[in-house]
């Protein structure tokens, strides 16, 4: 059990000395998974809606495709970017391979189907009754879709938690469109993986923990962003 | 209290492909100020026509013309002048003020005038002082005063209600019922409401239009057409005698005399002699008496052998149809008196009203 023990005191030395290292991987993993789930939810809020709300040929389809896109591996979709943006790729001349920004491209890929689907779901389940009630009294198409919006809001925090939560901790993606490339493209799961290959257990569970921390955090406030709004549902 | 505007439909056609269903109304007017009462069964069209008149969506075919002139659903400004309150309350998420003050928040209202209407509105409604509390606290009976209020906040010059007490239970219906009318009435707009319920369609409204399979089977005041109506499909939709058609034979002293088979019916009013009529009489309208026994003297003026064509339990009374030399009437009955007379089908009597129970139309022919 030494090994637990050990790693935990060497982990907690590490968070509390102020080592610069370890919190620049963790402001990296925020600042690109937080840009990259909102990228995810300007792309998919609107897609869902139109998903969740409109009825058209071809609609079916994309919702299947947007579900199973849920389940996309992120090894797969590191795979795609990176062949994209390597030298010989379509996108090779832009040299965003082994940066922030090719890792922030290859989390939206994977957040925005999670976004989709789920916001779909959300707004789908708002009452058409009430977005004619909303209308029948005078409202804009936009006040309709803000309504709507607000309607739906416990569902779509939960979009806003599964896409987040997804792309936080996943490491196949950005480990092959960023490269792990100390104190530019080196994120928590990244750093994690890397410390435990060179046996450097109490750097890699401090940052797990780190990393759990965040989770709990993110996810605290987005239940209590839903408990909020249950307190006004209807009758 | 808002100016009213009057609503018209000119040859509405609005199809479904994929049920088959359509609404075709040639002409129903509401004028301004006044109330309609668009009754129907379920599936009728009602919901589709209450649609078109909240310009939610537009007719495949024919107008809506509201104050006067031809409008759509890109009118913003008519629509703003509409409010609509539907089947369900549905109340937004957020406070019962929040709501109530949304049509004025569209509005561009700001926020001071927004609560003061919107505690106005409150007070309309009967429900002063619940301004504070979410949606999620209200009855299914305060919801929708709610939403009542919500459509009156904004002093709409059109109201229409699409069975807004449909999912209450009976006894708070009625009570709501009246009070709705009330409001409704006292707040000046032109109401359309939609409703099965005939009981509701005479105390909210002062005309009424019967729609069938999309069609409008039957519109005029309340009163004619619950009393005269004019097909059998109506009539036993509204669970009356259908109205048979009869000829004016003769017409003085503010009676007319009209015949319906070999029987004479005196009726009150005017009319050309041999003009073409509809003609009914309300089953509570009419007594009977033992056949042949002695008449006192009376005020009614019809006095017509019968038989009685079939006797049947409706709640507490017994309703019999009769027929009275071709003129066919009904009857409702306690069951003390069916006893009394000892009625029962076949047998003879005599049924009795007065002119003025007869209601009588001139057939339109064009």
């Amino acid at each position: 059990m030494d090994i637990y023990t050990d790693a935990l005191a060497d982990g907690f030395v590490l968070l509390t000395s102020g080592t610069v290292d370890v919190w620049t991987i963790v402001s990296t993993s925020l600042r690109v998974s937080g840009l990259a789930v909102a990228i995810a939810l300007v792309v998919g809020l609107p897609l869902g809606m139109l998903l969740g709300l409109k009825r058209f040929i071809g609609r079916t389809a994309a919702l299947i495709i947007f579900n199973a896109g849920m389940g996309l591996p992120p090894v797969f979709v590191g795979l795609l970017v990176a062949m994209t943006l390597s030298r010989r790729g379509p996108l090779g001349d832009l040299s965003l391979l082994y940066s922030q920004t090719a890792m922030v491209i290859a989390q939206v890929i994977i957040a925005v189907p999670i976004v989709v689907a789920i916001s779909a779901a959300a707004v789908g389940a708002v009452p058409r009754e009430l977005r004619w009630q909303a209308a029948a009294l005078g409202a804009q198409r936009w006040r309709v879709g803000m309504l709507t919006l607000s309607e739906a809001r416990v569902g779509l925090i939960a979009a806003v938690a599964g896409g987040f939560g997804a792309i936080i901790s996943e490491v196949g993606a950005v480990q092959m469109v960023g490269g792990n490339l100390r104190g530019e493209t080196r994120v928590m799961t990244t750093a994690i993986v890397e410390f435990t290959r060179k046996g450097d257990y109490g750097s890699a569970l401090a940052l797990a923990l780190v990393l759990m921390a965040i989770v709990v955090a993110v996810n605290i406030a987005l239940v209590s962003m839903q408990t909020s709004a249950d307190k006004w549902d209807r009758p | 209290m808002s100016t009213p505007l009057a609503i018209e439909l000119l040859g509405v056609r609005r199809g479904f492909a994929r049920s088959g269903f359509a609404l075709e109304v040639d002409r129903l007017e509401v004028p301004a100020g006044s109330s309609l009462a668009l009754l129907g069964p379920s599936g009728s069209g009602k919901s589709t026509l209450l649609h078109l008149l909240a310009l939610l969506e537009a007719p495949d075919a024919g107008s809506v013309r509201i104050g006067g002139r031809e409008v759509t659903p890109a009118d913003r400004d008519v629509r703003l002048q509409i409010a609509a309150v539907f089947q369900r309350p549905y109340l937004f998420k957020g406070s019962v003020l929040a709501n109530v003050a949304y049509g004025l928040k569209v509005r561009g209202v700001e926020r001071t005038e927004r609560e003061r209407r919107a505690t106005a509105a409150f007070e309309t409604v009967g429900l002063a002082g619940y301004e504070t509390r979410g949606v999620a606290q209200l009855s299914g009976g305060e919801a929708q005063r709610v939403s009542l209020a919500r459509a009156l906040a904004i002093e709409p010059r059109v109201l229409l209600l699409d069975e807004p007490l449909a999912s209450l239970d009976p006894l708070l219906r009625r009570q709501l019922a009246r009070d709705f009318a009330r409001i409704a009435r006292e707040s000046g707009a032109t109401t359309v409401w939609v409703t099965h319920d005939q009981d509701e369609a005479l105390i909210v409204a002062d005309r009424t239009a019967v729609l069938r399979d999309g069609r409008i089977a039957a519109h005029g005041s309340a009163d004619d057409v619950m009393a005269l109506p004019v097909d059998e499909w109506t009539a036993a939709f509204l669970g009356v005698a259908a109205a048979q058609r009869g000829r004016v034979v003769g017409s003085a002293d503010g009676l007319v005399e009209i015949a319906v088979g070999e029987a004479r019916v005196f009726a009150s009013g005017e009319a050309e002699i041999g003009a073409e009529v509809h003609v009914a009489v309300r089953p509570e309208d009419v007594l009977l008496f033992a056949a042949g026994s002695e008449m006192p003297v009376t005020t009614a003026r019809n006095r017509l052998p019968a038989r009685v064509t079939s006797l049947e339990p409706r709640g507490a009374t017994l309703y019999a149809t009769l027929d009275a030399g071709g003129a066919l009437l009904a009857s409702t009955v306690s069951r003390a008196a069916a006893t009394e007379l000892a009625l029962a089908t076949g047998t003879d009597t005599l049924a009795v009203f007065k002119a003025t129970a007869v209601r009588w139309r001139p057939i339109d022919n064009g």
